[in-house]
């Protein structure tokens, strides 16, 4: 009895993954069941996660919104929500999914979202003015020392964003109470660290 | 005998949290202990990293994890919660699926064989502090402190399996040890918004002038934390919170380590208390401090 149910499961898991594989549809519910492995049908909108998300109250696709969209399976509302700014609006807090009844990964999500939204070069305008180059310049930095000095980060994130003025009321008060290192010259790997860069960030 | 246990300091530790830094080592020396950085460290990558790209977000952690093995290290302390919680996430990813961790091996041209005990700064407190605190504690924290954990440091709970998620209680129980009174409060674990701290300030002003409008409407006299991020939040941005919040707070923030020094009899140049935006009242917290330790204070500041 038990086998034969075991069985029939195997038996209509490789049948799924077979039609998707042949003709599923190309949408996030798809994609992210089979590049991440979470199935959104879990989700049953008690909104939880939206409750304790700090952010929710700037985003415009809350959480389970979010989630809710996933489930739709509707190319429009797809890109819709990978064009949005509430993607970039997540701070990875991780407060959904400690609350989420259905331990959904809402965060991982919100990676995933974002990732394929800078793929697909789809990025929110607002958030590419501000979220998106302070990314940029953060790993930018790595990549060419290896760490990252605040310093270099601030300028290299107000040239990028056009926002020279702010902050500079902080300096000398950070000066003066030595928050202000120098920039070094990067550690000693940095060759590995440049590769590790081109393998993970190839551009398209 | 001396103890020796690896370290991981992390960026932050390095620039903007100097006094975090300070701190540790100063605690660690106060013990005993021997800190051992991890040779040729690089950064973790922090947030930016797995908000652009998962490989990078894992490959980066995993070089230091690979750095820390290949020294020996068996167990490591990490106190920035931000890189504590990624080399956590990663150490979990990458034992727990073998198809990626031979692709992350690759792309960083390393090898990872087995898991190292990473340590928090509570947990290192707990292992490490506990044992002789009673006997160096010479200047009780007798203060009413609110115990600010942030995210990092407990979530997602099922890598991290540290602590309540909820309503943690390891800070609550350190502060108490060292003299202090460590009040109720619904602000625990909410957060303060992170790595925008640059990139959109006006979120980050907002969501922690709730936090410390709250501290502050509870009594709280200090508002302990254990991660340079939310330290930074709540300190050096006080200028924007203030202003959002109408008026000035005067609520300074300490590192736990901070305050465990000082209740040790730590200099506030040992424990970096200094550095910060928002100035430490001694004359309100002095009844805890010895006199001369209020006068190297006004010293510094003139
Ligand atoms: S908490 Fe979980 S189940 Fe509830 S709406 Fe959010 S994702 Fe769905
Ligand atoms: S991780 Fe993102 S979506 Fe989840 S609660 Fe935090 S900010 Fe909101």
């Amino acid at each position: 009895m038990y086998y034969a149910l075991y069985l029939i499961t195997l038996l209509s898991k490789y049948m799924a993954k077979e039609i998707y594989q042949n003709n599923a549809p190309h949408t996030l519910n798809n994609d992210l069941f089979h590049e991440i492995g979470i199935s959104s049908a879990r989700c049953y909108q008690c909104g939880k996660c939206s409750a304790g998300c700090p952010m929710a109250e700037d985003m415009n696709y809350t959480p389970n919104t979010v989630m809710r969209i996933i489930q739709a399976e509707d190319r429009q509302m797809d890109l819709e929500l990978l064009s949005s700014e509430s993607i970039w609006l997540c701070a990875s807090c991780e407060m959904c999914i400690s609350r989420c009844p259905m331990q959904i990964d809402i965060p991982k999500i919100m990676d995933y979202l974002r990732q394929k939204s800078l793929q697909e070069r789809l990025q929110d305008k607002a958030a590419n003015k501000s979220i998106i180059p302070f990314h940029q310049s953060f790993l930018d930095m790595i990549r060419y020392t290896g760490r990252s000095y605040e310093v270099g980060l601030v300028l290299d994130f107000k040239l990028r964003s056009k926002k020279i003025m702010q902050d500079v009321d902080l300096v000398p008060k950070m000066l003066s109470h030595g928050k202000l290192p120098f920039l070094p010259d990067g550690i000693k790997g940095k060759k590995n660290i440049q590769a590790i860069f081109k393998r993970t960030l190839r551009k398209k | 005998m001396e103890k020796i246990i690896g370290f991981y300091p992390g960026c932050s530790l390095e620039g903007t949290a100097r006094e975090y830094n300070e701190s540790v080592f100063s605690l660690a020396k106060l013990f005993n202990i021997k800190l051992e950085p991890v040779p040729d460290w690089n950064c973790c990558g922090a947030t930016a990293a797995h908000n652009i790209s998962k490989k990078l977000s894992l490959s980066l952690p995993a070089r230091i994890l690979s750095q820390a093995e290949t020294a020996g290290m068996k167990s490591l302390l990490v106190p920035c919660a931000a890189c504590y919680n990624r080399l956590m996430v990663t150490q979990h990813e990458l034992f727990e699926n073998e198809e990626l961790k031979s692709e992350v091996e690759e792309i960083m041209g390393m090898g990872l064989n087995s898991p190292i005990r990473v340590l928090n700064v509570i947990q290192f407190i707990q292992e490490y502090i506990y044992p002789g605190l009673q006997e160096k504690l010479s200047s009780p924290f007798g203060k009413k402190v609110a115990c600010y954990y942030g995210c990092l440091l407990i979530r997602p709970h099922d890598v991290l399996n540290f602590d309540r998620t909820e309503d943690p209680q390891t800070m609550d129980e350190a502060m108490k040890m060292i003299g202090a009174e460590s009040i109720d409060w619904p602000f625990k674990t909410e957060c303060c918004g992170a790595g925008f701290s640059v990139s959109r300030t006006d979120l980050v002003a907002k969501l922690s002038g709730k936090i410390i409008k709250d501290a502050c409407d509870r009594g709280a006299e200090a508002i302990i934390v254990a991660c340079p991020m939310c330290h930074s939040n709540l300190d050096m941005r006080r200028n924007t919170i203030d202003r959002l919040l109408g008026y000035k707070t005067e609520i300074p923030v300490l590192y736990i380590t901070q305050a465990i020094g000082l209740a040790c009899g730590l200099s506030v140049k040992q424990t970096g208390i200094q550095r910060h935006i928002v100035r430490v009242d001694w004359q309100r917290l002095n009844s805890c401090l010895p006199e001369k330790m209020i006068k190297e204070e006004e010293d510094i500041h003139g």
